[in-house]
This record gives structure tokens, C-alpha cells and sequence, in this order.
């Protein structure tokens, strides 16, 4: 493998593991406040319906991003409504979620394009184009930094760059603010966040919509940026992914984005060489395709250290009386 | 009295309405969705050309998931739907199970083969329709080397990957095709994501012709083609309209004549294996306004002289599943 092929499977890495990225941040904030949150998939799928629908109509993708976090911040709020004010359990909430938003995107797609469930390809002021640093072009001759600079690290879409900022700033919330200090606590011990006078719904609440927030970037992300519009089920199971990493990760923001870029990087690896072959062993694309739910098994499986989930997550939190 | 007859009156004729849509045809899409531009379009197309032309209707389905295969066909045939018509190879098991049940009810399959008394198997020879646009992708590329990307993993897509690697072969012999399977499971016809990724993968190893052959995934696939400006070749209907003036041809498996046929036929039509090839206008490639610049007199040329052939039988073109191997291809 020369020097070349290795950017430009680091650069589809990139790529692949921004939409998981910004999924797991969001199930990262969410589940670390005790609430988990299996509609990852959903919230993305209807974000990135909205952002494509809208960025169609209006010609702005910034409308378009603008309306896919809202759909993601809604569904965010349905979930929050099910499982933290109405203690409802919060696996059933979150597949009903994403259940939800596979019919639904769907079905409004149908009824307002008649393209069968998907929106109008976007034109280009539709989509988020490529961001050039300054100068790539004059030191992509460089050898060796050259082609780092220009093709590894400039040329992608600004939810890019957004999502790998948002890993030192979710660290940084989490770990170096007083918010941070709380939601963490509010998902190992609510009982006591509540004695200290803090609002428990309130925090868990918090917590949600961020989760809606992150979705929505991404299934912006995978329908304006990566695509030019939606098509159906267009999420193909990323979600779940992002979940993976999310335990891989041991819900820590820095090893989630190690984890996110090791999942991308064997997606990218699978998609570039397909059937790899080692010293006279044919590893077939599908192993590489399972291996992040393998590797996630082994993790849970406690090989690797322990993945030790918060205390009180998927426990809807009932005042003492 | 008179309203109490007025209602049976009413109660009489829907049952007569009832009764008048029992002959009705039935159509059931697969997984990929009715309006997926492509291969269940196709088949909608054709029964919508038969409702119009005859003034009648059909009754359809959009599968949502696999454990809905055998439901829907017991359902059709239950309330007396005649033929039922299936748009898709993943049919066959749950057609092997039930058409026993139902002797008098005619169905139709589409891509695959089942073998009772009362089916049609509708086949159609991918492979010829792709060697075709193989080899205006040979000719239309300036490096030598094209691409293919299939869908899920599965011998009929091989097909059309080994119809299209001969056509590239016998247009130019120097030429190299790279070949690429989107996944293993039938959330591959729908990731256009891995798609690009694909396309990109391939454009970097220098491919500048993409024949998809990959369902919804191929929307990805034409829609990166389009943005690194290289050619692309459309799969089932005619995709030449979806990136005008960057999409060479598209391989169109008339879907729409099988179904149109099946309706036709209707309830008397001959059961047995059909085969749709170049020879009865069952496959063929596209041209339009939105491809016209981009092929050549000479290419089309080539490309009938060889379709004419195939047709006669002069030229054979391999069949990936007749034994599942193929001549210019390794997978």
C-alpha cells in the first residue's frame, strides 16, 4: 500500500466516522445523565429527512440544518417526555423513536415530493461543500505533509471540523464544569443531586435535547453533506453503530472519537480492499463489516477491562418521599 | 322502509363492487420501495401503462419487512387477487410455500425461478443487457480502467458484473474493471453513503466509468460520479435523467414489459420459465437527450452490431449462474 492510498483511506475514515462521531457524542451525554438512548438511529433518519426536505425547497442548506435539529430536537423531547416525565422505559421509547421517524420520514417524503420516499437531489447551495484551508492547493506538492494538509485535513464539509471540536468541548462540559460535574452525577446517584437541591428532570432534560442537538447534526450531516438529499432508511444502521463505540468507549468523549475512527477506518478499510488478503489468508469484506460489533461483544464480554455503564442508567428517577 | 332500502341497496352494490374486484391483478414490490427509481419502479410503470390502456385496476404492496413476504401473497390470494405478480428474487421461498395452496391463482415471479404448475419465472438476461453498456464503457473511458458497484452480494448481481466485464473485455482487451460489493445483507440496497465511498475508492484507483447496479445505493454512487465528474451507468429503468450529461447509458431490464405482459395475459396466461434476453426486447440500454453528447456514432454502432449478434446467437455471452464462475472477472 503506498503512501497516496493510505490518505485517501484515512480520508474516507474521516468521512465515515464524523456521522458516528457526532451520534455517540449525543448518546455519550445522554446515557452518562442515565437516560440510554437506542433512538439514535431515529433522531439521525429525521434530521436528515428535515435538512434534505428543506434544504430542497428553500435552496439553504443552513435552513436545511436548521430544520433537521428541530426534527432531532422534537423526537429528543418525546423521549425525554416518555422516559423522564412519565418514568416510561427508556429502550421501548427510544425504538418507538426510531420506528417513528423510519415510517414517518418516509411517508412525508412520499406525500410531499411523489419521488417514493425520497427527497429531490440538492443543488449545490443545497449542500454543505468541501471547506479548503488556505493554501492546500500550493503545498499539495509538499511530499509527505503535502497530502496530509490538502487531502486528509482540508476539503471536508464544515460538520466535520464541527464534530472533532466537539469532542475537547463535550470533555470539557463534562469533566470541567459545574453542569458537567452534575449531569455525570445525575446518571451514578439522582437521589443525591436531588437532596443537594438540584433538579434531576431538569438536568436529564438537559442532557436529551444536547443528545437532539448532536442527531440532528448528524443526519444533516449524512443528507446534505455526504449525499445530496435523503433516500430511505438512508441511516443503514449507523446508530447502532455510534452505540457500539458509545460502550467500546466506556462513555469517555476522547476514546469515543478513538472509537469512531477505528469503526470508520475498518468501514473504510472493507469498502477500499474488500477481500484482504494475509500471508495466504483471504479475510472475507463481511468480517470486516461484523468486526465492530465483535469487538463491542468482547469489550461487554469484560476481555479488555470492564465497561461499566452509569449506575443509574435506564432508571427513571422517583422522588423520595 | 325506504331508507331501510335504500341501505340494502347500498350494502348490494358493494358487494357487487366487492365481487367485480375479485379478478383483479396484484402487484407486490420488494423491500427496495415502489418509487426507488429503479428496479420496482419499473415494474409500478408497467402495471400503471396496463391500467391505463385497459381503464382497470390493480391491487398492490409495499413490503416493509422480510416476515411480510408469505402474508402478502396469502393475503392477495385470499381475497381472490388473479395473477399476482412479485417484483423480486427474494420471493421464492415464500412463493414455493404458498402456491401449492392455491392452484387456481396464477403468479408470477420476477428474477428468479420457481417451479409449479400454476407460476410464470420471469428471467431476464442481465448479463447480455450488460455486456452492452460494458462496452460503451470501455469506449467511453480515457484511462482504461472502469468500475463496478453491486448491491447486496448475491449470484444475480455477480451476473451483471460478469455480462459488463466481458463487454469491457471485448471492446478493449487492455482494460481493467474493479468490481465492488456494497454488503452482505439487504441493507445494501440502500446505502448510498457506502456508496460514494465505493465510488471514490474506485475513482482513486483511477476508474472513470461507474456502471451501479446497486439499487438505492446507487443513488449515492451516480451522485458522487457526478460530483468528481466522471461517467456513470444507470441500472433497470433509464437513469439517464437523474445527472443529464454524466450518466453515459443505463442497463434497462424492461421490468415493465414482464409486468405489463402478466397483466395482460392475466388469468389464462402460460405458466413456465420465461426468458426476457436482447433477442424480445427484455433488456437494453438507454439513449435519450440527457446522454446523447456523450455517445458517439461509432460507439452505438459497435454496441448494435453486438447486440445484433447476441440476439442471433452469433455471440454468446457467459452466464454468471449457470455456473458460477466467470470468464473475465474474479470476485
Amino acid at each position: 500500500m503506498d503512501f497516496l492510498t493510505l490518505i485517501q483511506v484515512l480520508d474516507s475514515t474521516v468521512r465515515l466516522s464524523t456521522p458516528l462521531l457526532l451520534a455517540c457524542l449525543a448518546g455519550l451525554f445522554s446515557e452518562r445523565a442515565g437516560i440510554f438512548d437506542i433512538g439514535l438511529e431515529g433522531k439521525m433518519l429525521a434530521a436528515a429527512f428535515f435538512s434534505a426536505a428543506i434544504a430542497a425547497v428553500t435552496g439553504n442548506v443552513w435552513l436545511g440544518l436548521l430544520a433537521g435539529v428541530t426534527a432531532s430536537l422534537v423526537l429528543s423531547a418525546l423521549h425525554g417526555l416518555a422516559s423522564i416525565t412519565f418514568r416510561g422505559n427508556q429502550l421501548i421509547s427510544g425504538l418507538a423513536v426510531t420506528m417513528l421517524a423510519q415510517g414517518f420520514t418516509v411517508l412525508v417524503a412520499q406525500s410531499w415530493f411523489k419521488q417514493g420516499g425520497r427527497t429531490p437531489s440538492l443543488l449545490a447551495e443545497g449542500r454543505f461543500g468541501p471547506i479548503t484551508f488556505p493554501f492546500a492547493d500550493s503545498v499539495a506538492g509538499v511530499p509527505f505533509i503535502g497530502p496530509i494538509y490538502s487531502e486528509l485535513l482540508s476539503g471536508h464539509s464544515i460538520l466535520v471540523y464541527v464534530a472533532f471540536a466537539a469532542v475537547p468541548a463535550t470533555w470539557w462540559i463534562l469533566f470541567r464544569t459545574r453542569f458537567g460535574l452534575r449531569l455525570r452525577a445525575v446518571g451514578e446517584n439522582p437521589a443525591a443531586v436531588d437532596t443537594a437541591g438540584v433538579s434531576v428532570v431538569g438536568l436529564r432534560f438537559a442532557a436529551v435535547m444536547i443528545c437532539g442537538l448532536l442527531c440532528g447534526l448528524a443526519g444533516a450531516y449524512l443528507a446534505t453533506s455526504l449525499q445530496a438529499g435523503f433516500v430511505k432508511d438512508m441511516t443503514a444502521g449507523r446508530g447502532y453503530i455510534a452505540l457500539a463505540a458509545l460502550i467500546f468507549a466506556k462513555w469517555r468523549p476522547w476514546h469515543a472519537m478513538g472509537a469512531c475512527l477505528l469503526f470508520g477506518l475498518l468501514q473504510a478499510v472493507a469498502l477500499r480492499f474488500q477481500n484482504i488478503e494475509l500471508g495466504g489468508l483471504t479475510i472475507p469484506v463481511q468480517a470486516m463489516d461484523a468486526l465492530p460489533y465483535i469487538l463491542t461483544v468482547v469489550i461487554l464480554a469484560g476481555f479488555v477491562g470492564k465497561a461499566i455503564p452509569p449506575k443509574a442508567g435506564g432508571e427513571p428517577y422517583v422522588k423520595e418521599r | 322502509m325506504t331508507l331501510m332500502k335504500s341501505l340494502m341497496g347500498a350494502a348490494a352494490a358493494m358487494a357487487l363492487t366487492a365481487g367485480a374486484a375479485l379478478a383483479e391483478p396484484a402487484l407486490i414490490f420488494d423491500l427496495g420501495g415502489k418509487f426507488d427509481k429503479s428496479f420496482n419502479e419499473a415494474a409500478f410503470n408497467g402495471a400503471q401503462r396496463w391500467a391505463e390502456e385497459t381503464g382497470e385496476t390493480f391491487r398492490e404492496i409495499e413490503l416493509q419487512s422480510e416476515a411480510q413476504r408469505e402474508q402478502a401473497l396469502r393475503r392477495f390470494a385470499e381475497v381472490g387477487a388473479n395473477p399476482i405478480v412479485m417484483a423480486g428474487f427474494a420471493f421464492a421461498d415464500a412463493l414455493g410455500q404458498v402456491a401449492a395452496d392455491y392452484p387456481d391463482t396464477k403468479f408470477v415471479i420476477i428474477d428468479m425461478v420457481v417451479d409449479a404448475p400454476n407460476v410464470r419465472s420471469v428471467v431476464f438476461n442481465e448479463h447480455e443487457g450488460s455486456y452492452l453498456v460494458g462496452m460503451m464503457a470501455a469506449q467511453a473511458s480515457k484511462s482504461g480502467t472502469v468500475g463496478f458497484i453491486g448491491g447486496m452480494d448475491i449470484p444475480l448481481i455477480r451476473k451483471f458484473a460478469c455480462g459488463y466485464a466481458q463487454g469491457v473485455m471485448a471492446a478493449n482487451p487492455d482494460a481493467k474493471v474493479i468490481a465492488n460489493m456494497t454488503g452482505t445483507t439487504p441493507a445494501a440496497w440502500n446505502d448510498p453513503v457506502k456508496g460514494s465511498e465505493l465510488t471514490k475508492a474506485q475513482i482513486s484507483q483511477g476508474a472513470d466509468v461507474v456502471y451501479a447496479a446497486a439499487g438505492g445505493t446507487g443513488v449515492g454512487v451516480l451522485q458522487t460520479a457526478a460530483d468528481e465528474n466522471i461517467l456513470s451507468i444507470g441500472v433497470d429503468s433509464n437513469q439517464n435523467h437523474l445527472h443529464p450529461g454524466k450518466v453515459l447509458t443505463s442497463m434497462m431490464k424492461r421490468v415493465d414489459n414482464a409486468v405489463f405482459a402478466a397483466f395482460t395475459d392475466g388469468v389464462d396466461m402460460e405458466t413456465g420459465f420465461n426468458v426476457m434476453g436482447l433477442a424480445n426486447g427484455g433488456v437494453g440500454y438507454a439513449m435519450d437527450d440527457n446522454n446523447a453528447s456523450l455517445v458517439n456514432a461509432d460507439m452505438q454502432s459497435a454496441v448494435d452490431a453486438a447486440s445484433a449478434k447476441i440476439a442471433s446467437g452469433e455471440l454468446a455471452v457467459h452466464d454468471y449462474m449457470s455456473d458460477d464462475s466467470c470468464p473475465a472477472l474474479n470476485f
